[in-house]
């Protein structure tokens, strides 16, 4: 079971990540739970999900667009963003823009290759929490996010810039 | 100069705590090679061919003498006693140990110095002119707004995972020396339609293998927008640059495929978003960063005192170095003098950790304490009063720094090449040595005049190949270094990008084909006529025809 935190504490994962979906048949296996979907299985099944029992959230894959979530956006409980590797930066961008331009209040969540040194900047860009990879220290993890005592930028976490609290 | 406050000073210790922590757990096999690359990279630490080499940042070229010393002290104590300076401001330190590097950037941080994001896929040191702040054909002084444009790249938590290291370079003069056009960004200050300060912003450009000049995205923009208006053009290239082939990754391929009127379209939407954001330039921040580039105490002094008039005629190498290494200043009675450090027989770009302390000591001197560094790999004194002017030199003199070879042939810009760097495909310093050996006399350099020879290593360009007047570029034919010339580049402000002559040359052929370019031009020049106007007037043949004629 991959570890979940936050930036205070590890949190207990009320979500099953599907990371591959093929059709809606396989929620009808498993009734009344949290699933976070594959974005285009989402996209292809909506009417389907609307009538299952649990919860359904969605995730995206790095080069997947944002914006092709539209008006739905409000209604998902939780949004996740994946790394398919570590150095891939699309969603730091991703997770800003769900917050700044699509004003999403729900939890946004980092999938995939997330680890302990790049914490901190996922944390300005608005992620709030974080499926760490499975060799990942969770003790290490969760004092990164002290790595820094401020930034230079405007971000998600500090919305005023340093040049502006000097 | 910029000082650091609490807040700066804070940023930096963490930094260095945290790379400490970062390198304990490489060490400790914690970190995989994968997962510590880029995050070494960032701390300016490559691992090469016989050592691992630190980049260390010079915001927008700026030291002073404290710094130097430091500088000295590092090269001393953590390197074989000597540094150099790159082809983007920069310096480098080739022979540090991988296991000294946090205790080297605690030191330098005690100077308000780091090696923060001098390589790996992010926003890298801005750069600008070396004569900002004192240059005659100023608009503005730059050096305020590229410390605007360090704070706002240092740490972006966004922009940390690029597709590809960006580039960002601004120019406040009429003559453009910062190589603004080749830059991933390139930022001109300009006058608005009403009379106002502010910046006309290019993307796209860049050098390495796909060599391109950047293209408008923002005809003007207030000063008030600067940083808005670069967060609107990452945040594209973050999110659509290519990320699939490294070698078209950079944001200029992005330009091009998407074609630059979508590439604007798609940056004007973000910019929408964010213009008017808390972003937004206060003029208290405009103010207080430009304020730490006020002009320093100058005395009212007379231009070309009588004194310096009789030393230029008593003293024939004084009057040659006078001619070519030292420019006029804003202000009457001094002087911008830059030390060449292209002497043969030293790569381009080496300075020893006493030549450094020299340095240092002739800044406190002679030019409140600060220089700048080129990118043509040299040192600029950028106040130096006329009537110290000779006793600068002699000391200069004492410490072999006086080359009078500025802006003439052998003045070499050139890589590190193979024999350090574990990218190259051919070495390049011993070519800048060739060629610096068989123009070894003054006169005839003076006679060719301005003109500019850059050697790279490889395609990735660090000697800017592409825009040499003569364009030297190492590879790799069948195991053998060959060298592929070009002519016709320039990256002053009609910049041009050098074409190919001809199949390449093996190593040893180079000194005479440089010979044989510079032949034609003597021949073929009107009066006083540069060699790239030259170059520009006669094309590319008659040098074609005579490089690769046939011995008679």
């Amino acid at each position: 079971m991959q570890k979940l935190i936050s930036k205070d504490a590890v949190m207990d994962n009320q979500w099953t990540l599907l990371k591959v979906a093929t059709g809606p048949e396989i929620l009808q296996a498993v009734p009344g739970r949290n699933f976070i979907v594959p974005f285009k299985f989402w996209k292809l099944y909506r009417e389907e999900l609307n009538d299952y029992g649990g919860n359904i959230a969605i995730w995206l894959n790095s080069d997947e667009d944002i914006s092709e979530i539209g008006n739905a956006l409000h209604s998902l409980p939780l949004i996740a963003l994946n790394f398919p590797v570590f150095s891939d930066g699309r969603s730091y961008t991703n997770a800003r823009e769900l917050r700044q331009r699509y004003e999403y209040k729900g939890e946004v969540r980092a999938i995939g290759d997330v680890l302990r040194d790049q914490l901190y900047y996922m944390a300005q860009c608005g992620f709030d929490s974080f499926e760490l990879r499975n060799d990942q220290d969770t003790d290490l993890c969760l004092n990164a996010f002290e790595d820094f005592s401020t930034n230079y930028q405007a971000t998600i976490a500090e919305p005023t810039p340093l040049f502006r609290r000097r | 100069m910029y000082r650091y406050d609490g807040y700066d000073q804070q940023m930096l210790a963490e930094r260095v705590a945290q790379f400490r922590d970062q390198t304990k757990r490489y060490m400790d096999g914690q970190l995989s090679d994968t997962e510590f690359l880029p995050l070494r990279l960032q701390n300016g630490l490559y691992i090469q061919r016989l050592a691992p080499m630190l980049r260390i940042a010079v915001p927008y070229g700026m030291l002073c003498s404290r710094q130097l010393r430091k500088l000295a002290y590092i090269a001393n104590h953590y390197d074989k006693g000597y540094a150099h300076f790159t082809t983007r401001q920069n310096i480098q330190f080739n022979w540090p140990h991988l296991n000294d590097v946090p205790d080297l950037l605690a030191d330098l941080a005690e100077v308000e110095m780091h090696a923060i994001q001098t390589s790996g896929n992010c926003i890298r040191n801005t750069t600008t002119d070396q004569f900002a702040g004192v240059a005659v054909d100023e608009l503005e002084d730059s050096r305020g707004y590229c410390e605007i444009i360090r704070q706002w790249s240092t740490f972006h938590p966004e922009f940390a995972y690029l597709p590809r290291k960006f580039k960002i370079a601004v120019c406040g003069t009429a003559i453009d020396q910062a190589a603004t056009q080749v830059h991933d960004i390139g930022i001109y200050i300009v006058k608005g339609p009403n009379e106002e300060i502010g910046f006309r912003i290019l993307a796209g450009g860049g050098l390495g293998r796909t060599p391109v000049i950047g293209q408008e995205i923002f005809e003007f923009v207030e000063k008030k927008h600067l940083l808005t208006a670069l967060e609107a053009i990452l945040r594209v290239y973050n999110r659509e640059g290519r990320r699939d082939n490294k070698y078209k990754a950079r944001i200029k391929i992005l330009v091009k495929e998407i074609g630059v009127e979508e590439f604007k379209n798609k940056v004007f939407q973000e910019w929408e978003l964010i213009k008017d954001s808390a972003l937004t330039l206060t003029d208290e921040e405009l103010n207080r960063c430009l304020g730490f580039f006020n002009s320093p105490d100058y005395d009212d002094l007379p231009d070309s005192p009588a004194a310096l008039i009789e030393n230029l005629q008593s003293d024939l190498l004084f009057a040659a170095w006078h001619t070519q290494n030292v420019k006029p200043h804003k202000k009457p009675g001094y002087s911008i003098v830059t030390l060449c450090f292209k002497e043969t027989g030293v790569a381009p770009g080496d300075v020893t950790d006493r030549q450094l302390e020299q340095i240092a000591d002739l800044a406190d001197r002679y030019s409140f304490g600060e220089i700048r560094i080129s990118h043509e790999q040299n040192i600029v004194m950028a106040d130096v009063q006329q009537d110290q002017l000779y006793e600068l030199w002699k000391q200069l003199k004492s410490g072999a720094m006086a080359s009078h070879n500025l802006g003439l042939l052998t003045d070499v810009i050139c890589c590190p090449g193979g024999d350090f760097c574990a990218l190259a495909n051919a070495k390049s310093i011993p070519i800048a040595e060739a060629i610096q050996r068989k123009f070894d006399d003054h006169e005839e350099l003076s006679n060719i005049g301005e003109m500019n020879l850059n050697i790279s290593g490889c395609m990735n360009a660090c000697g800017h190949h592409h825009v040499g007047n003569i364009g030297i570029l190492g590879v790799d034919k069948k195991g053998e270094e060959y060298y592929q010339i070009s002519l016709g580049g320039s990256s002053k402000n009609e910049a041009s990008l050098g074409k190919i002559i001809g199949p390449s040359f093996a190593q040893e052929e180079i000194p005479d084909v440089v010979e044989n370019i510079v032949s034609v031009y003597k021949d073929r020049r009107h009066e006083g006529e540069k060699f790239i106007d030259t170059y520009n007037r006669i094309g590319l043949d008659p040098f074609k025809e005579k490089v690769y004629a046939k011995a008679d």
